[in-house]
């Protein structure tokens, strides 16, 4: 095994990701990791890296908004400074530099852009073709082995729609019906000729597993063999962490050997292992859809069992049930406003469920799970809000938009890059035409690492898709 | 045979019409009142609800004696919600079959399946969404697939359905048929448009022919026909143009041509969908053809859909088109009213949208002399909002149906209420939050 793969192996891909941003402190390791081997030189260019580069941008200032800068604060008739990709300034009567786009932005709302944690575009894109169905290897139970993005079409019409709903970074995931559904991963919501040219730059990657009805239906009663019930979920868990417990282990005691033993081996790699590993060491981000409060409990066990963190449950449609509980443990809740009722472990869904684990202290994050829902998640937050006044809970604008976008962007593991408007952070901004929680505001302008990506009013500065291209009459899409 | 059968009013349960059940007469003062009617929008009106009915709407109303006046100053008014297009009251929870009565596998029946018989009028789907400002909705069947991998063309009745509190249900059959059209409705046929409707004007042309010769079919002296006896029979409301063909169907050139069906058949026509309807808005309106959209939908999600728009409802009412909103997650209908707003926000006069989850579904579905507006001598469905009524930061405050104040708590708010406040001693199952 050649030195460069074993480095893959070892870090579970993280590295991979590294080349062109600094990495997110990934959470705290639970077992030390074994010392970088010595590499030979030079170093190929890491495979599946990131490979976007923003688009051209000019310094901006947006000049006499009302902003909601995503850290809990809310600024009236003040100005944002973009420069160089990163937000420079928040103020009043700031300077624009020489050549600066100045926006006069009075009257309009100015946000961090909004981020998803829970989305399915590319994998599952319009139109939604059998043939363009890529979301789950249903195959086995356990396919930590594959990755979000070798599905991912950057064609997929809808990410041109969820940029028009302010939409700037999402996560994409694998499905629910394995157990280990496989890797996800963190986009740039930018036009790409592939995927490649979509991906946050370092952002850590996550798991996708699915605990409940899904994975014991598809398997137990679609194929008569295990997962057919919930427990015979959790021995699938428990299994596949005992396997990769001994992989994590075997590669680490190849490192300590090889300097000393020549015949040192290592573990035949394996892709499946390798992914699990690096949820035991703390560098993959478990995203665990899980609806019930009763099953998030038995997962936070399971965490406990193999020294590993969730970052976030996803759906959690009872978590307003348990919400002391996620607060303890720092896990996010990525949330519907309104979802329920659809299947039995959605049944006890209520509309104050974001409120409520919000109020608990608790991570927060509205996500959409939907290629609908995903341009529209401001008004998801703004009924989540009346959800919450309607139990006496006072949700403010500048708290509630910390749902939209820096709690997602820590749930994804990108909170010290984006997510908010603090100089230094990217330039990832929405300006829209209104208060964002009413459900007349529309995106005017929304900004990617300060390049103007989309501007409502200038058909310039919209993308069209390939698919789209020829292929949609004049006046459609949107 | 004859036409009782046709009758287009059941009333189950126990219940009679609502008008004779309430007593009170409740006064509500002081609104911004949308009549969605010819009055138009009232600041500072007064509602009032006597035996069912509104008794008077407006700004100088006199207010009897013995009444109930209820102040909602700075609230505002409108006729309740009607879901346009969707299951409540046969569909509970959508993964679980045994709660599941908006279609059946298998059948040899079409046209005479109704969802009318199998609507639970205590479905939490149906307080869930009362509560939040839904008093009405059109229920409608969904055909299946039998295992042939072949459907029905039409796939039965649908219903009117008012939310009325208690086992009393009030619901209308058929107030139209659904016929499944486009890529959708080619798979039931075996894979082309084409055949669906070879199959559509094989079974009108049997419901004529049996309908002409009753006897001679009873006398086993008529040719064969595509259907049973039953459907035939349950037919002949379309035939007649007493209730329309609901046409679940997208395509802009599909939309032409179902005009064209549905003018050589003689039929009422509503389309249901219609992503790409904006695209023939001007034969839609000529043949005053509504469309049930879902505002929603403006992704190119098959490729019957690739015209899809967010502008769709506001270029469709400007070009005359009667429109209605039905979102598209059936247990959700609630959320008719974002549709709205996002149609506002993408070019619709307020007034229009409000329109489409009132007044117009009422009146595609034949019982716009009753429900949809503010008006003197119509049932008394209507909604107290605290807030602009398509806004999602607004919530209801009091809803009626037929003049009765319905609970805004469900098992939702019970919920809600049982886990509000932080962990006692005692575990959650002995917190009894109750009902209001």
């Amino acid at each position: 095994m050649k030195p460069f793969s074993l480095l893959v192996a070892l870090t579970g891909g993280l590295l991979v990701a590294c080349a062109a941003a600094p990495v997110a402190k990934p959470p705290a390791p639970t077992a030390a990791v074994a010392a970088t081997p010595a590499v030979v030189a030079p170093t190929p260019p890491p495979a599946y890296a990131s490979t976007y580069h923003p688009m051209p941008a000019v310094s901006t200032l947006l000049r006499g908004a009302t902003v909601l800068t995503g850290t809990g604060e809310r600024l009236e008739n003040a100005d944002v400074l973009l420069v160089d990709g990163k937000v420079a300034a928040l103020g009043q009567g700031l300077a624009a530099p020489a050549g600066a786009a100045v926006v006069d932005a009075k009257g309009l709302w100015v946000t961090p852009g909004i981020i998803d944690a829970h989305s399915h575009l590319g994998v599952y894109p319009s139109p939604g073709m059998r043939s363009l169905s890529d979301g789950n290897e249903a195959t086995s139970p356990n396919t930590a082995q594959v990755w979000a993005e070798h599905s991912v079409w950057p064609q997929d019409p809808g990410f041109g729609a969820a940029l028009a709903g302010g939409v700037t970074s999402m996560m994409i995931l694998p499905g629910s019906a394995n157990l280990f559904g496989g890797r996800t991963v963190t986009l740039k919501n930018v036009a790409g000729r592939s995927v490649q040219d979509m991906k946050f730059p370092g952002a850590p990657y996550g798991l996708k597993i699915a605990c409940g009805e899904n994975p014991k239906r598809v398997y137990g009663e679609g194929r008569k063999m295990l997962p057919s019930t919930r427990m015979g979920n959790m021995a699938g868990f428990r299994n596949a962490f005992i396997e990769a417990r001994k992989y994590r282990d075997d590669l680490a005691k190849y490192e300590r050997d090889r300097a000393t033993k020549p015949d040192a081996q290592p573990p035949t790699r394996n892709l499946q292992n390798e992914t699990l590993a690096g949820v035991l060491n703390g560098e993959i981000i478990v995203q665990n859809h899980c609806y019930r409060a009763d099953e998030m409990v038995q997962m936070l066990d399971l965490a406990k069992e193999f020294g590993f963190r969730i970052g976030t449950f996803h759906h959690a449609v009872e978590a307003y049930k348990i919400a002391d509980v996620l607060a303890a443990n720092g896990t996010c809740s990525a949330m519907w406003a309104d979802w329920w009722g659809f299947k039995m472990e959605s049944l006890d869904g209520i509309r104050e469920n974001i409120a409520m684990v919000d109020a608990a202290g608790a991570c927060a994050v509205v996500h959409s799970d939907s290629d609908v829902g995903i341009q529209h998640l401001n008004q998801e937050a703004s009924k989540a809000m009346a959800a919450g006044r309607r139990m006496g809970l006072n949700i403010t604008p500048e708290h509630a938009i910390t749902w939209l976008t820096r709690n997602p962007a820590r749930a994804i593991g990108v909170a010290d890059r984006t997510g908010t408007l603090e100089p230094g952070k990217m330039a990832d901004v929405t300006v829209w035409n209104g208060n964002p929680f009413s459900v007349y505001a529309l995106a005017e302008k929304v900004y990617i690492d300060g390049a103007l990506v989309y501007d409502r009013h200038d058909p310039a500065k919209q993308p069209i898709t390939d698919f789209a291209l020829g292929m949609t009459p004049a006046g459609g899409a949107r | 045979m004859n036409t009782r059968s046709l009758a287009l009013v059941a009333l189950l349960g126990t219940g009679l019409i609502s008008s004779f059940a309430s007593a009170e007469t409740i006064v509500l003062r002081g609104a911004t009142v949308y009549t969605v009617g010819p009055s138009g929008t009232l600041q500072n009106a007064t509602v009032i609800m006597q035996d069912g009915v509104i008794a008077a709407v407006g700004k100088d109303v006199r207010i009897p004696a013995g009444a109930r006046v209820v102040e909602v100053a700075g609230q505002f008014i409108t006729p309740g919600l009607i879901d346009a297009y969707g299951r409540l009251g046969v569909t509970e929870v959508d993964g679980e079959a045994a709660t599941v009565d908006e279609s059946a596998k298998g059948l040899p029946y079409s046209a005479a399946f109704s969802v009318a018989e199998a609507i639970e009028p205590r479905s939490q789907r149906i307080q869930v969404n009362r509560a939040e400002g839904i008093t009405a909705g059109l229920v409608a069947p969904e055909a299946s697939m039998d295992s042939s991998g072949l459907g029905p063309v039409i796939a039965g009745q649908a219903s009117f359905l008012r939310l009325k509190p208690g086992m009393a249900i009030d619901v209308r059959t058929p107030v139209g048929f659904v016929f499944t059209y486009g890529a959708g409705g080619a798979e039931l046929s075996g894979g082309a448009r084409s055949a669906v409707l070879l199959r559509l004007r094989a079974l009108l042309d049997d419901a004529r022919d049996y309908a002409a010769h009753r006897e001679a079919f009873n006398n086993g002296a008529r040719r064969e026909y595509t259907a049973t006896r039953q459907d035939l029979e349950a037919l002949q409301p379309l035939l007649a143009g007493k209730a329309p063909l609901l046409a679940e169907v997208h395509r802009a050139s599909d939309i032409l041509m179902l005009l064209k069906v549905a003018n050589e058949q003689h039929l009422k026509l509503v389309i249901i969908g219609g992503a790409e309807a904006w695209e023939v808005a001007p034969q839609l309106a000529a043949a005053k053809v509504p469309v049930v959209l879902d505002v929603f939908e403006n992704l190119p999600s098959s490729f019957d859909m690739l015209g899809a728009t967010f502008e769709n409802a506001a270029r469709l009412n400007a070009a005359g088109v009667e429109i209605a909103f039905a979102y598209a997650e059936h247990y959700n209908p609630r959320n008719a009213r974002q549709l709205a707003g996002n149609a506002v926000a993408h070019g619709l006069p307020f007034d229009a949208a409000l329109a489409a989850i009132t007044r117009n579904p009422a009146r595609i579905y034949g019982v716009g002399n009753t429900l949809g507006t503010l008006e003197v001598g119509k049932t008394a469905d209507l909604v107290v909002w605290d807030g602009d009524p398509l806004e999602t930061s607004t919530l209801t405050t009091q809803v009626y149906v037929g003049g009765e104040p319905v609970p805004t708590t469900s098992r939702q708010t019970l919920l809600r209420d049982r886990y509000r406040t932080p962990r006692g001693a005692v575990p959650p199952a002995y917190v009894h939050p109750t009902a209001k």
